[in-house]
């Protein structure tokens, strides 16, 4: 176990290591000059343009940059944002609460609905699974941003329930504001939960220990609860956890979609208008959010399910 | 039980069985059908998908123009087809380099194991910690907004979930006797992996690249929507949800719809298929 975590906590810093790179790396390779944001296409003298090039160190070595950056990201420094005259640091501060808040809302919706109607479906065969399978495979192939303006046309402009913009101020208003947006986020993953859940509830069902415990007569709910949910929490709980996690990057489209004012959003503003520092810090914040997901998930199901440690052990 | 029950059993299966090939050939009708207006759209257009006419501005269906105009009065119809071929091209390349790469790293690793193993191993976790939109925005700000930019960015992300599920396939073949008799005979390993190891796991390849298809094509309309893909006017679904929007917020969703239907039905026909055809695998 203490192998198996150890190993797990190595490869996140490896992951967190490399990815920093990429993400700096890939943008430092981006054609064009950073400062053409700043100068907004006039030419400044070379006395200004130096200046400003030693105010952002863009003319030290590459690693040396990058030593620097990540040294300064460590501390929660992440630079300037040349186009928004800003900290990124402060930015981020800023956008990050509203995306955490979508997404977690989101996942509240997939544990709530999808892991509900994956157990309505697992226990019951015939018209209630029947239905539940084909509103998955519908609601699995709709996109986030198909979703989204769904919702938005028919419960924001036609039926006006909702708001179809914005984040709203305060905690009721902001739930106000974030209901559609969350539903939109969370439909398609939700669909996949609820398929994962149906189908290790009937795998569980169909076990010999439950089938032997039905016949010697043990109420169905002491069954249920003790050998059928019990076993079938582990693929449930690592497949919500991944699927949740990868909400975390497809938030920017429905903050897109529902013009919220979030990380993800800001992350797309900023590379359409090649705003490097901003992008950086951003994605940064993005993938570390992921990979340290990842790992806690992967710890929990090393917890819930004792043969992965025992398995790493023999390998 | 009865010899009866035995029969209904029986018979229930086949029809269970025909009832999944019926679904399996409307889903392949559909997507046969995508792809043909992809490649002839334009052609089949009835009128130019970007001739706008303002006084046209979200007029519904009349005559010659059975779904109406959008915001810039242009057909909606002749966007609609003319669309299909990015949308349908961009997640084709992607399971061409995804698949590629994924099969390259796959059976590299089962044939030699080992230390190469361990190290393609590690590249494809440090890789699984790129979600593919954020890879495809990261590309955009490097390169610019493209459709290109975003397919290569895509193929990278999804290379390792490719990489690890044929990786188990591959390697239960390599352990084959038939590969071992061909070794002793002094075959050489790309003449085994290409005639027999990669042959022998193409269902499975068929599957993971129908199922591939499907995510690809969401991504790339995300993509597109958020503007860091194809670029207007130019006709894509995901481009056409997007501009449909405006509409969405006035009252009049029909851009924003059609383009969205038109992905979701791919979609389903694409995702159905793809579970069938792992399923016939068992």
């Amino acid at each position: 176990m203490v192998a198996f975590v150890l190993r797990r906590l190595a490869l996140l810093v490896v992951a967190l290591l490399v990815s920093s790179f990429v993400i700096f790396a890939g943008l430092q390779l981006a054609p064009g000059d950073p400062l053409a944001a700043l100068s907004g296409g006039r030419s400044l003298p070379p006395e200004a343009l130096e200046a400003l090039r030693a105010q952002y160190r863009l003319d030290d070595p590459f690693l040396v940059q990058y030593g620097n950056w990540l040294v300064h990201a460590v501390q929660g420094d992440l630079g300037q944002s040349i186009a928004q005259r800003h900290d990124v640091a402060t930015i981020i501060g800023e956008r990050i609460g509203v995306t955490a808040q979508l997404v977690a809302l989101a996942a509240v919706i997939i544990l709530v609905a999808g892991v509900g109607l994956g157990v309505l479906a697992g226990l019951r065969r015939g018209p209630v699974d029947a239905a539940v399978l084909v509103v998955t495979t519908l609601l699995a192939a709709i996109p986030s941003f198909v979703a989204a303006i769904v919702l938005m046309s028919v419960f924001a402009v036609q039926l006006g329930w909702f708001p179809a913009v914005g984040a709203g101020d305060g905690f009721a208003d902001r739930l106000h504001h974030l209901v559609l947006p969350a539903i939109a986020l969370a439909a398609s993953a939700l669909a996949i939960v609820a398929r994962v859940t149906r189908a290790s509830v009937r795998e569980e069902l169909e076990r010999e220990h439950v089938e032997t415990a039905v016949s010697r007569g043990l109420p169905r709910r002491l069954v249920l609860r003790r050998h059928v949910l019990r076993n079938a929490a582990i693929p449930i709980a690592t497949v919500s956890g991944i699927t949740i996690l990868s909400l975390i990057a497809l938030s920017a489209v429905v903050e897109r979609a529902f013009g919220i004012n979030g990380l993800g959003a800001t992350l797309v503003q900023a590379a359409a208008a090649k705003d490097l520092a901003l992008v950086q810090g951003i994605s940064l914040v993005l993938v570390a959010a992921f990979v340290v997901g990842n790992t806690l998930v992967d710890l929990v199901y090393a917890v819930l399910d004792p043969r992965v440690t025992v398995g790493s052990r023999a390998a | 039980m009865s010899a009866d029950a035995v029969v209904r059993t029986a018979r229930s299966r086949r029809a269970r069985l025909a009832a999944g090939d019926v679904v399996a050939w409307i889903c392949g009708g559909i997507i046969a059908l995508a792809v043909l207006v992809a490649i002839l759209g334009p052609l089949l257009a009835p009128h130019d998908p970007n001739a706008a006419d303002l006084n046209d501005q979200f007029v519904g269906p009349v005559a010659g123009h059975p779904l109406g105009f959008d915001a810039q009065g242009r057909d909606l119809l002749s966007r609609l087809l003319a669309g299909a071929r990015t949308s349908m091209l961009g997640p084709a390349a992607v399971v061409v380099l995804a698949m590629a790469a994924g099969v390259l790293a796959a059976v590299t690793a089962a044939w030699r194991g080992g230390w190469v193993d361990a190290a393609l191993g590690t590249v494809m976790d440090v890789l699984f910690s790129f979600p593919g939109i954020l890879l495809a925005i990261l590309a955009s700000a490097v390169f610019g907004p493209s459709l290109w930019a975003a397919v290569i960015a895509l193929s990278i992300a999804y290379t390792p979930y490719v990489a690890r599920v044929l990786r188990s396939a591959a390697v239960r073949e390599r352990a084959q006797e038939y590969i071992a008799a061909a070794e002793v005979q002094g075959a050489s390993a790309v003449a085994i992996c290409a005639r027999h190891l990669v042959p022998n796991v193409a269902p499975l390849i068929v599957a993971q690249a129908t199922l591939l298809f499907g995510y690809a094509m969401v991504d790339l309309a995300a993509i597109s929507f958020l503007g860091l893909g194809v670029q207007p006017p130019q006709a894509d679904w995901g481009v056409m949800v997007s501009t449909g929007k405006a509409g969405v917020l006035q009252g009049y969703p029909a851009e924003s719809l059609a383009a969205g239907l038109c992905i979701v039905v791919v979609v389903v026909a694409v995702n159905l298929l793809g579970e069938r055809l792992g399923e016939r695998r068992r």
